[in-house]
């Protein structure tokens, strides 16, 4: 099968040679594919735009011996453009592809397809804030990954809660009996809204105070790179200083 | 496998960027093969470069001196400063003659992935330019690319301020192409930018 053809959503990007690039990409069947875009580095590149990170494609490619090769590319969604016009909508996007790069390392799945490209959408649209936007994301992408946390029931036992000691490493809140010592606290606000984000529920997600976001996402960071076991560069980058999204200026 | 010295100088060609293991080994056996005042020359220029070429201390273009040759001249407008990524975008802008303003390199661009924020780049530079009321327009000429078009809204954020005009380059259909070819995303920027035909 020297053709093949399928939607992706581009990852990133590297330069190759003189105007080549290697685009990284996540694809709804075919898992990560890392292929050569040939000439998209000039000027007069027929689908060069359509290749830049955060844009969905329809891509057909050769197959190569190494690395395989793009030969056409039709875009599906063009959400680079209004992702980079908001600076906080950019840094959060480029912290999504990133956590999606390292979690499908070994194989992708169309979840993590759906829920990236859906996410992307999200942002470009100013549906939400970015800063919920990508802790949300990173709830769920870990959850399909099969770390899901738990932010109400015992992640150990399984003790109805409330719980209120929050243990990274044992995946979520704990009951007081299993908790170690000197184990975080959490507030019930806090847990609220990671029980938000990870279901998805914006009105209760929205309503969260500066202070709480704050504090949560420091949890999301620091429970996703405990499970996916490296530091994620973008996550430092992440612009959270100007809220931006209709529904959150409507709030404010 | 080649032995010694030989694989030696092919592995140091294979680490510069563009250079596959293939190259770097065509590269090494020309060397092998040409005269010898050729290379003699050619390791004496790579040993000066390191030496004398360093970056100009107010724009960050590559000079031999203190300051590059842009900023030293009198004659260029004191009061523009176009932002490029690059030193080599300076040269390509240089090429149009249609710019005679002043340069500021910033050394990349905005990239997260690869770990580069703001705080990498000469944008602290740039302010302190702009702080004496000197400098009344700024030109964003990053990289028509994602990390280009996001450096750009960036510093269109932190640059606005009153009695400072800032404008981007434009972007749109490549002259010489044909209309049908381009993508949406250049074709919906050169609509958002077109310009009124005089009469």
């Amino acid at each position: 099968m020297p053709l093949y053809r399928d939607e992706v959503v581009v990852l990133r990007t590297h330069k190759l040679g003189e105007a080549d690039r290697i685009v990284t990409m996540l694809s709804r069947q075919h898992g990560k594919i890392r292929a050569v875009a040939k000439g998209v580095r000039r000027t007069a590149s027929k689908f060069g735009a359509r290749l830049e990170p955060f844009m969905v494609a329809d891509a057909q490619f050769y197959e190569g011996r190494t690395l395989d090769v793009i030969t056409q590319a039709v875009s599906v969604g063009a959400y680079g453009p209004a992702i980079t016009s908001d600076y906080g909508a950019y840094t959060a996007a480029s912290a999504m592809v990133e956590t999606a790069d390292k979690l499908t390392e070994d194989e992708g799945s169309l979840q993590q397809y759906l829920l990236l490209v859906g996410a992307l959408r999200s942002l470009s649209r100013r549906e939400h804030g970015p800063g919920l936007t990508l802790d949300s994301y990173l709830l769920r992408s870990l959850a399909i990954a099969g770390w899901s946390p738990s932010f109400h029931d015992c992640a150990m036992t399984g003790a109805p809660g409330p719980h209120s000691a929050f243990v990274v490493q044992l995946g979520g809140v704990v009951s007081d009996e299993v908790a170690p010592p000197g184990a975080p606290r959490l507030d019930a606000a806090t847990l609220s809204l990671l029980g938000a984000l990870l279901s998805g529920d914006w009105s209760v997600a929205e309503a969260a105070d500066e202070r709480t976001r704050s504090q949560a996402s420091g949890i999301v960071a620091a429970y996703a790179q405990f499970h996916l076991e490296r530091r994620l560069r973008s996550l430092e980058h992440v612009d959270r200083s100007s809220p931006s999204g209709a529904r959150e200026e409507q709030t404010t | 496998m080649y032995e010694g010295i030989v694989q030696e100088l092919i592995d140091e060609f294979g680490r510069l960027p563009g250079i596959g293991p293939k190259s770097a080994q065509r590269i090494a056996f020309h060397i092998l093969q040409t005269e010898s005042h050729d290379t003699t020359r050619l390791a004496e220029l790579l040993t000066i470069v390191r030496e004398k070429v360093r970056f100009c201390e107010i724009c960050g273009n590559v000079t031999e001196h203190e300051t590059c040759s842009i900023c030293r001249d009198p004659r260029r407008s004191q009061a523009t400063i176009c932002v490029v990524e690059e030193a080599k975008d300076v040269v390509a802008i240089e090429r149009t003659r249609e710019f005679r303003g002043l340069y500021h390199v910033l050394g990349g661009a905005i990239s997260p992935i690869d770990g580069v924020g703001p705080d990498d780049l000469r944008i602290r530079q740039l302010m302190q330019r702009l702080a004496d009321g000197t400098v009344t327009e700024v030109i964003i000429a990053t990289d028509p690319n994602l990390e280009g078009e996001a450096t750009a809204t960036y510093l269109s954020r932190l640059l606005h301020q009153p009695g400072l005009t800032v404008s981007r380059l434009a972007s749109g259909l490549p002259v010489g192409g044909d209309l049908e070819y381009a993508d949406e995303v250049t074709l919906g920027r050169a609509f958002e930018g077109r310009r009124l035909v005089e009469n």
